[in-house]
């Protein structure tokens, strides 16, 4: 083991980590190690003071009120829109929705982009290891209008299988809705192939960025995607907020998701007039603390800067899965050769379960369960997986704690 | 700290190894099927009852240490018990992983059982060790439907 104290490259992470409060802790008496990043981050001071900040000093509703807080609020939100934009590189304020979170993104197209253009017969083609979040949407509008919910196959490394993707594709297909990385095996899509053979039968995508937008740059100009969307809190910012990007024109077409104050811009009984883009789709008054602080949250990213962080990330995933190498009667699940820092995988003779529990006892916090993906569990015939999944702020030596809590496993279990 | 060795004792390691009555017996008359969602664990009790009496007992599913083997032990404690000291057995056995009752209380007559006294230190892992039993008494009451722990 290297010494607390040392850098690992050029980047320094026990000064990150002293950025991080919920770090500092022990649970049963033992340092943290917090491997669940994949379910949640935790969060930065920065984010953490740009909630009370704006609790102690800005608290007042938006886009209305003429007095000077809620001036400072909305100046706020809005400035936090404008990083988003900046940050997955959108081209205007418009096209960046605030929303609950990647689930409510996907819901949104569901209901007002696809819904309304869906027919008897039509399809809406997702992979086979989308989240729950990422099948269930689909799935009631396919019922509700007799559309068929087709799946991209995969192979057993976890990599989806682009040519029979392209001969999934046909005239009847509405819409791709696809990870860019998957929460449960850690694969990144090649999204940019998968939404240009999409595009040149003139079918729309939407991408699910929860698990790509917290470690790798993310260009949504560049990948020319119609609709993407993420999580707030899976990306070092608070629970409860979320964006949807959508391409000004697609939304323009749309119709509201909900009704209510903020999305009108004028009501009579008779007829309401529905306000301009973003807002004609948040109704009703957002989070607006958490969506502050999710500028909070960005900032503190691009300081650190996306590229520096995706580097770190790699090469602790490579150093994790050299030392699983070395573990027996542990296997891993999903195997890609383009995968982000999720490590998913089975004891031999021990249900994940146990290994959750065990860990937890040493202070380690992994995930254990079917990850909202229980098609991928099917798929790889185990009814769960453990899964350790890495932010910029582990160590390696947080890695080697995890596979000496693993060795302990296979002791207690021998 | 709870120490992991009174959860995973040798007696509910080894049940989980080699689990008794995992079997689907031809004769049985009633069987209901259980599922915990957290962990995917699933389980089906199978049961003869006859005269008020369970003449049989058996299990099959997949799950983790702690439900496979509470699984195993309950079809052992239950086999030849009437429906009213099932009822007994299956209220003291949730005392016990609950933490209603203490776990040096003798008093209960689950014998072996009360080597589930550890998972009382766990909370999230009181529904492993209760899959089984809940699956079984809805098996006894006839219910149709997939018996969730959430």
């Amino acid at each position: 083991m290297k010494t607390a104290g040392e850098k690992q490259g050029t980047f320094d992470v026990q000064k990150i980590r002293g950025d991080f409060p919920a770090l500092r802790q022990k649970v049963y008496g033992k340092p943290l190690v917090y491997l669940d990043n994949a379910a949640t981050t935790q969060k930065p001071q920065a984010v953490i003071d740009a909630l009370v900040a704006f609790y102690t000093h800005d608290c007042a509703n938006i886009h209305r009120g003429v007095h000077l807080l809620s001036e400072r609020a909305t100046k706020a939100y809005e400035d936090s829109r404008t990083r988003i934009k900046h940050f997955i590189h959108a081209g205007d304020e418009r096209e960046i929705i605030f929303v609950r979170g990647a689930t409510e993104g996907i819901n949104l197209v569901a209901q007002s982009f696809a819904r309304p253009r869906l027919q008897a017969g039509d399809e809406i083609l997702i992979s086979a290891f989308e989240h729950h979040s990422n099948i269930v949407p689909w799935q009631i509008i396919c019922q509700e209008r007799g559309a068929h919910l087709r799946i991209i196959p995969m192979n057993l490394q976890g990599e989806l299988l682009l040519e029979e993707y392209e001969a999934l594709l046909n005239p009847s297909t509405r819409l791709v809705a696809i990870a860019h990385v998957s929460n449960a095996l850690g694969t990144v899509n090649p999204v940019r192939r998968i939404i240009d053979l999409a595009h040149q039968r003139d079918i729309p995508v939407l991408v699910d960025g929860a698990q790509a937008v917290p470690h790798a740059k993310v260009d949504v100009a560049q990948l020319d995607c119609d609709f993407y969307t993420f999580s707030g809190h899976k990306m070092y910012g608070p629970t409860g907020v979320g964006v949807l990007y959508g391409k000004a024109q697609l939304l323009e077409e749309m119709p509201p998701y909900q009704g209510g104050g903020d999305m009108i811009s004028s009501v009579t009984f008779e007829k309401t007039i529905y306000n301009r883009l973003p807002y004609k789709f948040e109704a009703g008054t957002p989070n607006i603390a958490a969506g502050i602080a999710l500028g909070a949250a960005i900032d503190y990213l691009q300081e650190i800067g996306m590229e520096r962080i995706a580097a770190y990330e790699h090469e602790l995933l490579e150093y994790a899965t050299e030392a699983f190498s070395h573990l027996s009667g542990v296997r891993l699940i999903g195997t890609a050769r383009e995968k982000a820092g999720v490590i998913s995988f089975v004891v031999e003779g021990v249900h994940p379960h146990d290994v959750g529990t065990i860990l937890d006892q040493d202070g380690i916090a992994i995930r254990t369960g079917h990850h909202c993906a229980q098609p991928v569990m099917d798929f790889f015939n185990v009814p769960a997986t453990a899964r350790a999944s890495l932010s910029f702020y582990n160590t390696r030596e947080e890695i080697d704690a995890l596979v000496a809590g693993i060795r302990k496993v296979t002791e207690v279990f021998s | 700290m709870p120490d992991l060795r009174e959860l995973y004792q040798e007696v509910i390691l080894d049940h989980y190894k080699r689990p008794r009555n995992c079997r689907r017996p031809a004769d049985a008359n009633l069987h209901a099927d259980g599922f915990n969602p957290l962990c995917g664990d699933k389980v089906t009790i199978f049961m003869r009852l006859e005269d008020g009496i369970i003449r049989d007992i058996a299990f099959e599913g997949s799950g983790c240490a702690i439900s496979t083997a509470s699984a195993s032990m309950m079809t052992e404690s239950l086999k030849g018990k009437s429906e009213a000291e099932v009822a007994q057995i299956f209220s003291h056995f949730h005392d016990l992983v609950t933490g209603k009752t203490a776990s040096d209380n003798d008093n209960s007559g689950l014998g072996k059982l009360e080597v589930f006294a550890g998972v009382r230190e766990y909370p999230v892992r009181v529904k492993c060790a209760t899959l089984a039993w809940h699956t079984m008494r809805a098996a006894l009451a006839g219910v149709k439907d997939t018996v969730a722990t959430e």
